[in-house]
């Protein structure tokens, strides 16, 4: 079973710590985002897993091994860590043809995974002149050069058009599909949500939740009930009970917290009280992110009035 | 090309067999000179060490054949011997030799690429060696043929006293100097290995080829300057090279010992630092 194992994994740049003690798996067959503002120690994370930076402490592991010791280490884990670790004066084509060269992947491979990723026409030119949009679809394309098991992608989704955005949530759900293990990362849990089945949130280091997406969403925020009646003073008061919260909006309308809608209806029935409106009001993912986060954001905006 | 369209099953139409795929050193080398040949600038600065080792020499025995600093081998200070006039130019493509070599390793570091290619062999040590095999094999290559063409051309415009290839020391200034050439390469590849920064390692690269020894000269006692002085590695370098060795130079295998043992301390700082640091 291809996995990711992190196990108590810390990185400390002198008295600052980037990864505080993180322990999540990562399990094949699903997209599991890895969720965290900027500066939360994903990519710190990211680059231990492949042993690029090394770890204060703890480990991480790709199939029971670190990185470093597969014979194979490319047909391990494909990686995308940013799109900018490729020599500016070297073709698409010879970067992929050199890093496939290391692990004896065939040259119709690059061909190959140059069509995937749509570069074909450009797969000659200086990697230099790349927009930053190409520049991802080649770090896709070295990340699936040996077909690995599993897939380590960092913020894939930057700088790439609405087509691309498509194309790369396919890949990876597609990928997953086969059985392989997606990792991925982001700052913006709507884009998450479309994507990864899986959440590992992180917040300055240390993990927050590791949870499926719609275990997070609904532990991270309560979702509310819009009730709009001609007779909802008299309302107000049936509903009223430890840990319902009624918020007054307008007139003749209130927001409960703490009831389900159904419950709402019933009482309102039982009562004689006709309804004219009763909504459900669920939280955007991104205020649920932003609830969760929102003690571990490195740098908090405060009031701009100031 | 629409790419949005493709369905998931497209996405590895063919693995590559995966029992075929490891590394392995041969492969690392392999990768290196694939790198190595597929950047223009690589081209365009071997073309200019070649250039600078043929056309110097060439111009240096052109004015030896002039007679007014004809001394033949041996002679007083600033006399060039007909050996020597035509390989004038081994300075000038120890620079650009040695540039090449900071440049092959620290711009993995100014680009990013070394992430990549540490991503494909996480052991590391291997692309150093991959690049050192690569590097050395290809100026020691070019080096010799280079310096042959030289010497060769050299002797040709010297009508008088010219030096021939079966003369004592000749073959061994000639494949000394490729020899010398191929280490001036490594030892810059190292210091970019060592130093991450192509600025940093170039200036240590020149500093130590001419900074050192006239700072020697300069602040040393003079009772034991030239025991010091010799050990540098541009002087025992030189040692190596030269058809006749001055009263206070290393022998040529002394001085290639001594030479070789600067690039391989530099070499194992460089593989150190590979090895231990976050890349």
């Amino acid at each position: 079973m291809p996995m990711i194992e992190v196990h108590e994994l810390t990185k400390r740049y002198g008295a600052k710590t980037a990864v505080d003690s993180l322990t999540f798996t990562v399990k094949p067959g699903i997209v599991t985002g890895f969720l965290g503002p900027n500066g939360a120690g994903k990519s710190t994370t990211m680059r231990m897993i492949l042993g690029l930076d090394r770890p204060t402490s703890g480990t991480a592991t790709i199939n029971g091994r670190p990185y470093a010791e597969h014979t194979a280490p490319l047909k391990q884990v494909g990686a995308l860590l940013d799109a900018k670790a490729v020599h500016t004066g070297r073709s698409a084509y010879h970067h992929l043809l050199a890093m496939g060269a290391t692990t004896g992947v065939p040259r119709a491979r690059v061909d190959e995974v140059i069509d995937i990723v749509g570069l074909h026409e450009v797969a000659r030119k200086r990697a230099g002149a790349f927009s930053l949009g190409m520049g991802q679809r080649l770090g896709i394309a070295s990340a699936l050069l040996a077909d690995p098991e599993v897939l380590i992608l960092d913020e894939p989704v930057n700088g790439l058009d609405p087509e691309g955005i498509l194309w790369i949530r396919h890949l990876m759900q597609g990928l997953a599909a086969q059985g392989r293990t997606v990792f991925v990362s982001s700052h913006l849990m709507s884009e998450m949500a479309l994507t990864a089945e899986h959440l590992v949130v992180v917040g300055r280091g240390k993990l927050i939740a590791d949870v499926s997406v719609a275990e997070f969403i609904e532990q991270a925020a309560h979702d509310s009930v819009l009730v709009r009646s001609p007779r909802a003073a008299e309302l107000h008061g049936l509903l009223a009970a430890p840990g319902v919260t009624v918020l007054s909006v307008e007139r003749g309308a209130f927001e409960v917290t703490g009831l389900s809608a159904a419950k709402i209806g019933d009482r309102a029935a039982a009562a004689g009280i006709a309804l004219h409106e009763l909504t459900v009001q669920r939280p955007s993912l991104e205020e649920a992110f932003m609830e969760l986060t929102k003690d571990a954001v490195e740098y908090q905006t405060v009031g701009a009035a100031a | 090309m629409s790419t949005a369209t493709l369905t998931p099953s497209t996405v590895a139409p063919a693995p590559p067999s995966p029992s075929r795929l490891r590394v392995t050193q041969a492969r690392v080398i392999r990768s290196e000179w694939i790198k190595f040949w597929s950047l223009r600038s690589t081209v365009v600065t071997l073309a200019t060490a070649v250039a600078l080792l043929i056309g110097i020499g060439l111009l240096a025995s052109s004015m030896l054949d002039s007679g007014a600093a004809a001394g033949g081998p041996g002679g007083g200070p600033g006399d060039l011997g007909p050996i020597d006039a035509s390989l004038a130019g081994l300075t000038f493509a120890q620079l650009a030799f040695g540039t090449l070599g900071v440049l092959f390793m620290a711009s993995e570091y100014s680009t990013g690429m070394i992430r990549s290619s540490l991503t494909a062999v996480p052991k590391r040590l291997p692309v150093l060696w991959g690049k050192i095999a690569v590097f050395a094999t290809v100026v020691f290559v070019i080096g010799l043929a280079a310096s042959a063409i030289a010497f060769t051309g050299g002797q040709a415009l010297i009508s008088d006293g010219a030096a021939s290839w079966s003369d004592a020391g000749v073959a061994r200034a000639v494949l000394g100097s490729a020899v010398v050439l191929s280490g001036y390469g490594v030892l810059g590849l190292a210091l970019g290995a060592l130093l991450r920064s192509t600025p940093a390692a170039i200036s240590t690269l020149f500093g130590a080829m001419f900074l050192l020894s006239g700072v020697a000269q300069l602040l040393l006692p003079e009772s034991w300057r030239d025991n010091v002085v010799q050990y540098l590695p541009a002087n025992a370098g030189s040692s190596f090279t030269a058809v006749t060795q001055g009263a206070d130079a290393l022998g040529p295998w002394a001085g290639l010992a001594v030479f070789v043992a600067y690039v391989a301390a530099v070499v194992v700082g460089g593989a150190w630092r590979l090895k231990r640091s976050d890349a």
